[in-house]
């Protein structure tokens, strides 16, 4: 079964004929080639895969793809402006460690995302709750903390 | 403090955009043209005999390209340290992860339901679990060629007179410490892309921290396959992760090997999570038997351990790691007599491999645990009893280490006083500390130690830096590049880095043994060294003053406070070049550290330098229900030079909280050899919300052989932890837990146990 669903992806309107059995996941990484999606677990465990839907963060690999009809999705792609210029989310994780192999990263920057654009003033328990779906085993988390605080500072909410 | 300009400094790891924008590859996002999918079957049973094995109706499958079985693997096609292990199992099985078919197909799916084609006929054997118990006579052999399922490999040394010691002593402590088997759980599951040219050329993307050894490896395989003097080229894209899971060949890239050679086309072997989980190596477990020993005034006396290895069913690195379990045995404090005996057995579970420490936390927990008690023994504090005991510069250990720099005696103090800082009598709050040394200048266990560097400039000051080195995240390009940019006087963005394939990089022994800052960054500081003094012997001509006189450092060489004798050193190249006979900069250096092979008795210094450090904890143990609370959590490390805070903080915060999972939470759990937990759900890893406070020291102790006094710091934060925790659970509610990991249940067991008790 195929169904022809639309959806506005990082800005850019998108028709696309899906099976109806595709993940998001599998949509953005192997039809779109959109690879920053990345997959660590495929089970919904590891955050590595999370995108947001309509402002909210999701883990794309649990997502069909067919769910995503007429609604927003944005992906670690839709962030650094087309000038190349970094989100201060992607900024501050580049500047304060919180990046080490870098798997984890595009899902934690897109989950301190949705958490940022609902509430830019979030503190360090909700930080830590926002990115309790997020495993990351290169850092110990303390620097992606840090880096999320370090880019409410510098406006990291939706501009 | 030295006055650098680039080393010291915390620069944003070089990949950190490319990894922030979603742009880096990894093996997941490897796409060839006509690329086709692999995938492998696993055995049904921990231990079988494979009776029979139809593969009609996956061949017949439309998508599917190959299906291998044990036949279509060359007879010497063998892997692991023992070269015991072929990819695909014939006859036999020995664990749940021995390979039995493989299958390569258009796509995934159709390669995944092929598998369900395949029809084998097994007949179940009994199998071993338990290791003790396959010491015994009687147990069923794993490997029936094999008269014992004891490996011949006896670790077993014995300095001093243990026996003599302990009849000196005037308090001894005895216990039994048991390890289990946790795992990597990197975020990048394994995979591999292999393909062949027309010349049967093998080139291979692959998950790996040994480039070099692992191109070894392959060419092994190839002429194994009857294809000789073949090239093999090794290319690592950027990992999601490594810890000392990549440091053997798998498997998964030899089956890989063969299904591209059988198809002609690439074939893309990528693990999904569960086979993460069940297919690659684990952590060594230990059962640990400890006696240490000291005098009326808590000098320690001796130290003797026993140590039973869990081998699994195949022998990887795991069963070396008493190798390095040595080190903290026989030099963790000053301790003159000392005995070791490890015993490696084979049982059907499955096989371990290295993992960050590589046996040293599995001895420290053991070590540390044991001087806690024997400290409350002798009836001194344990910091105290540390203090008295600690090593010292310029101390020779027993088995050979010569200690040259040792920051243990400011790391205690640290902590300590950290530690202090809160005096607190809250009931079930109690402080423990563990100490550590490791390997922090190389680690010789392979025939060479060695890496080169190969670096070229341009004529517009750019630098490439080939490294042999291998960056997985913990930051070697950065320290390669600000090494070298320190030393050229350039910054850090002049210097790229090319590391992780061997067709331009030079060899190396592998991202392992925390060796990486030491050992590549030499490399790469020789070369920057020779490529220096041509620089200087240039400007020394063109700007008429003495080579001595001349400094570089922002871009720039120049005599410091004389504006006329001053030159860009893009200018400077260009001139170089562009003047008859004219020439370019480049330059190669093979640093092979003057450390040494374990010899006769073991003995020998395995390092240049050993890293120190001391860390301490906080704990509240809740009694009714046996969870324990980190409050607070101090780790002291002796580095030599931080070549960048930024990035060795970001080491020691990973790999205390990698630790914590050891102590507290991680353990793959096995019934009769079957992986029960095999996701993210049921492997408790530490997440966002169980993140702790982490203070970490840093005590530059420059080490005269490190590039620019550093040590290696990769390892040492997950070594002391679960010692560290474990003594601060005895000190909040008395209770002495000896088995990881120390869960609630394992902590409300033992209250109860102590209530019950009389009081005595």
């Amino acid at each position: 079964m195929t169904t022809n669903i639309s959806f506005l992806l990082n800005g850019d309107q998108i028709s696309y004929e899906i099976k109806d059995h595709w993940t998001l996941l599998h949509l953005l990484r192997e039809e779109m080639g959109l690879i920053g999606t990345k997959e660590g677990c495929g089970n919904g465990e590891c955050g590595a895969c999370t995108v947001i839907v309509d402002k909210l963060a999701v883990n794309s690999c649990l997502y069909l793809a067919i769910d995503a009809d007429k609604k927003t999705i944005e992906t670690i792609e839709g962030l650094a402006s087309t000038d190349g210029t970094l989100h201060p989310l992607q900024q501050s994780f580049v500047d304060n460690g919180g990046i080490q192999c870098g798997f984890c990263t595009p899902g934690m920057i897109m989950s301190s995302k949705a958490l940022l654009d609902e509430n830019p003033n979030a503190g360090r328990e909700e930080i830590k709750h926002a990115l309790a779906g997020n495993i990351c085993r290169c850092t110990g988390y303390i620097q992606i903390f840090e880096s999320v605080e370090a880019a409410k500072k510098m406006g990291g909410q939706n501009e | 403090m030295s006055n650098y300009n680039v080393v010291g400094k915390r620069i944003p790891k070089l990949d950190a955009a490319q990894k922030a924008m979603g742009r880096a590859e990894y093996i997941q996002d490897i796409k060839l043209p006509g690329m086709l999918y692999g995938k492998i079957l696993y055995s049904k049973y921990a231990h079988a005999k494979i009776i029979k094995i139809d593969i009609s109706k996956a061949k017949a499958l439309p998508g599917v390209h190959a299906v291998l079985t044990g036949n279509d693997v060359p007879e010497k096609m063998k892997m692991g340290f023992y070269k015991d292990n072929p990819p695909i199992k014939k006859g036999k099985v020995c664990s749940f992860r021995d390979e039995v078919a493989a299958v390569a197909a258009k796509t995934p799916e159709i390669a995944k339901k092929a598998l369900g084609l395949i029809e084998i006929e097994y007949e179940e054997l009994e199998g071993i679990f338990d290791p003790e118990k396959a010491m015994e006579k009687e147990s069923p052999l794993v490997h029936e060629h094999s008269k014992s399922n004891v490996l011949n490999l006896p670790w077993k040394l014995h300095y001093g007179d243990v026996e003599k010691a302990q009849e000196e002593a005037a308090f001894v402590v005895e216990d039994r410490f048991t390890t289990t088997w946790v795992t990597h759980c990197c975020m990048g599951t394994s995979g591999a892309v292999a393909l062949f040219d027309a010349s049967d050329n093998l080139t291979i993307y692959t998950n790996t921290q040994i480039p070099s050894l692992a191109q070894k490896d392959f060419l092994e395989s190839l002429k194994a396959m009857g294809l000789k003097n073949k090239r093999v080229r090794v290319i690592k894209p950027i990992i999601g992760g490594g810890f000392g899971s990549k440091l053997d060949t798998y498997a998964y890239e030899h089956i890989a090997i063969l299904l591209a050679h059988k198809c002609r086309k690439p074939v893309k072997l990528i693990f999904d999570r569960m086979e993460e989980f069940t297919a690659t190596s684990t952590r060594q477990p230990a059962i640990i038997d400890i006696k240490q020993g000291c005098d009326k005034d808590g000098k320690l006396l001796f130290r003797d351990i026993k140590m039973i290895l869990d081998n699994g069913a195949h022998t990887s690195w795991g069963a070396t790691t008493p190798s390095v379990m040595m080190m903290p045995i026989t030099s963790l404090y000053r301790v003159d007599n000392v005995r070791y005996d490890a015993k490696c057995v084979y049982t059907n579970n499955t096989y371990s491999q290295a993992m960050r420490g590589y046996g040293n936390p599995q001895a420290t927990f053991a070590i540390e645990s044991s001087i806690d008690m024997l400290a409350e023994k002798a009836g001194i504090d344990p910091i105290e009893f540390r203090r008295i005991n600690r090593n010292h510069p310029g101390d020779i250990t027993p088995q050979g280490f010569k200690i040259t720099t040792c920051g243990m005696d400011l790391c205690l103090d640290t902590v300590e006083k950290e530690l202090r800082k809160t005096a607190s009598n809250e009931k079930s709050v109690g402080i423990g500390i563990a100490s550590l040394i490791h390997v922090g200048g190389g680690a010789r266990i392979y025939k060479s130690d060695g890496c080169g560097a190969i670096l070229k400039i341009d004529d517009y000051g750019k630098v490439d830096v080939f490294t042999g080195g291998t960056d997985m995240g913990q930051g070697l390009d950065n320290i390669t590049a600000q090494i070298v940019a320190e030393e050229l006087g350039l910054l850090v963005e002049d210097i790229n880095v090319v590391h992780s394939d061997t067709d331009v990089c030079p060899w190396d022994v592998g991202a392992h043994a925390s060796r990486s800052t030491f050992v590549a960054g030499n490399a790469a500081l020789g070369a920057a060294k020779k490529v220096k003094a041509k620089l200087l012997e240039f400007g020394s001509e063109i700007l008429d003053t003495p080579a001595e006189s001349l400094v570089l450092r922002d871009r720039l060489i120049f005599v410091p406070n004389d504006p006329e004798k001053s030159m860009p050193i893009d200018k400077l190249l260009r001139k170089a070049h562009f003047s008859p006979g004219g020439t370019m900069l480049m330059a190669d250096h093979f640093y092979d550290p003057a450390n040494e092979n374990l010899g006769k008795d073991f003995k020998g210094n395995m390092s240049m330098t050993y890293t120190f450090g001391v860390h301490g904890v906080r704990v509240k143990v809740d009694e009714e229900t046996g969870k324990v609370q980190v409050l607070e959590y101090v780790a002291a490390h002796d580095v030599g030079q931080a070549i960048n805070p930024l990035l060795l903080e970001g080491q020691v915060y990973g790999g205390v909280v990698m630790g914590l999972g050891y102590a507290l939470s991680e353990e793959v759990v096995h019934q009769n050899g079957k992986n029960m937990n095999a996701n993210f759900r049921d492997y408790k890893l530490f997440t966002a919300k169980d993140a702790v406070k982490i203070t970490a020291y840093v005590f530059e102790t420059p080490d005269e052989e490190g590039p620019f006094g550093a040590k290696g710091i990769g390892e040492p934060g997950c070594v002391p932890t679960a010692p560290a925790i474990a003594n601060a659970i005895y000190d909040a509610v008395g209770v002495r837990i000896t088995n990881l990991p120390i869960t609630p249940e394992k902590v409300l067991a033992a209250i109860k146990e102590k209530k019950k008790r009389p009081l005595n």
